[in-house]
């Protein structure tokens, strides 16, 4: 590694964006490179102060007020299923999707928390009139061969009814700028979202549940799949539709 | 179908947009310098996004917002004339310059002095363009690498070596000035 390199590379490094392996050459060079090491120093310390200082600005009071009166009489549109699956209208996001796909290499993988904040965004957007499913059926039998095809691994899809949680449909959705299934549920007046995608990773991984702009999201990997269930259910319901689903699972691949 | 629907609609988007109206207008602040303009530009973006609101997949929704100023925020650096045009257009030799040309005054012996925050967003406010704006959405708006190469536009090799370039020029100025503060 050149220096030149590990002057780009040391900031990642204080950011904690670089996947392990780069990490460890980033640190190599700057141990074995005084003036590197100096400014790694100089930068973290710098970080520092800046941590501690209040950058922000705070949006005037009737900003908010203006904003919050221009909203509740928006324009009537009527987008069609297929112009929401076109994207939005940007440009420079969608450039910055395609360069996304060179960058994974060297970012790390595992950033969760970005993650849940698509999976909930995802799920908001779900909610708005006739965005919740793009096939309809509490029959798994149907919702199911709806997947094939339109993925690279179709997901579970399980009747929960008898359980207290009805199979709503599916629909196709997007998290991390790639195509996802989701599988919709409802118990009682809520919709639970379960976001389901491939992963390299076979290991279990134990359920865990976040919090995120009032929704509960429990996130859990089983057989090669990482799952996100996201609803505005109390958590302790969101855990028992993660057991009883799990359960069912395996019953499925045992029976 | 009745207006419940736009209601619906827009009590959605408040949900999804409205929590991050500080950090859009963090955002414009730095980038246009004015506290008015700030507040046309911000209000702008949120009437853009709603408007885009039906046809949003992705990416995060802040991400997503500080694309929508950056828009607006460039057409309000056409209307000032005397201004640089835009964001993409200022960078020229800057970005090629080796990094650590600022920071020959040996580092190791020099410990920054704490400040108060108006003075250090004045050094920041001097940042030069893309610098400026890619160090406040790593610094002070906390987007990951990928989620500003998202707003911004550009690869994430791109938003690395400007935001070393922007944190050595930043330490460059804050060094010059407590040199002769001394
Ligand atoms: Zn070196």
């Amino acid at each position: 590694m050149t220096c030149d390199e590990a002057r780009i590379l040391l900031h990642a490094l204080l950011d904690n964006e670089l996947d392990a392996g780069h990490a460890r050459e980033v640190e190599a060079h700057i141990a074995g490179c005084p003036a590197c090491a100096a400014e790694l120093s100089a930068q973290r310390e710098m970080q520092r102060v800046l941590a501690d200082t209040n950058l922000r600005y705070t949006a005037p009071a009737d900003l908010r007020a203006r904003i919050e009166a221009s909203l509740p009489q928006p324009q009537r549109q009527q987008p069609s299923r297929r112009s929401v699956l076109r994207g939005f209208a940007m440009g420079s996001a969608v450039s910055a999707l395609a360069a996304s796909g060179v960058i994974a290499v060297v970012l790390r993988q595992d950033d969760q928390q970005r993650i849940l904040s698509e999976v909930v965004s995802a799920h908001l957007r779900s909610l708005q009139a006739g965005h919740l499913t793009d096939v309809v059926s509490t029959d798994q039998h149907t919702v199911k061969p709806w997947f094939n095809g339109k993925l690279d691994v179709a997901p579970p899809v399980i009747d929960l009814t008898a359980q207290g949680f009805t199979l709503v449909g599916g629909r196709l959705d997007y998290i991390d700028a790639r195509a996802i299934g989701a599988v919709v549920y409802r118990r009682r007046q809520h919709v639970i979202n379960l976001f389901v995608s491939q992963t390299a990773s076979t290991e279990h991984r134990q359920p865990k549940t976040q919090t995120m702009q009032g929704f509960n999201c429990r996130r859990w990997g089983n057989r090669g799949l990482n799952f996100w269930a996201v609803s505005d259910l109390g958590a302790d319901e969101l855990a028992e539709f993660v057991d009883k689903f799990e359960a069912a699972m395996k019953a499925n691949v045992e029976g | 179908m009745p207006a419940t629907d736009d209601l619906q609609k827009a009590r959605r988007f408040r949900e999804a947009a409205l929590p991050y109206l500080d950090d859009v207008y963090t955002l414009a602040r730095y980038l246009l310098r004015d506290a008015s303009d700030a507040e046309d530009a911000v209000q702008e973006c949120y009437l853009r996004a709603l408007k885009h609101f039906d046809s949003y997949r992705g990416p995060a929704m802040k991400p997503w917002l500080f694309a929508i100023l950056r828009n607006v925020c460039n057409a309000e650096y056409a209307r000032r004339a005397h201004r640089p045009s835009a964001i993409e257009d200022t960078p020229g030799a800057a970005e090629q310059t080796p990094l650590w040309h600022e920071t020959e005054a040996s580092p190791e012996t020099e410990v920054l002095r704490s400040r108060d925050a108006g003075a250090i967003r004045k050094l920041i406010d001097a940042l030069a363009e893309p610098f400026k704006e890619t160090f406040v959405l790593r610094e002070i708006n906390n987007l990951s690498y990928r989620e500003i190469a998202e707003a911004v536009g550009v690869p994430v090799g791109t938003v690395m070596s400007r935001l070393a370039r922007a944190r050595a020029m930043l330490r460059a100025a804050w060094m010059a000035e407590e040199e002769q503060t001394k």
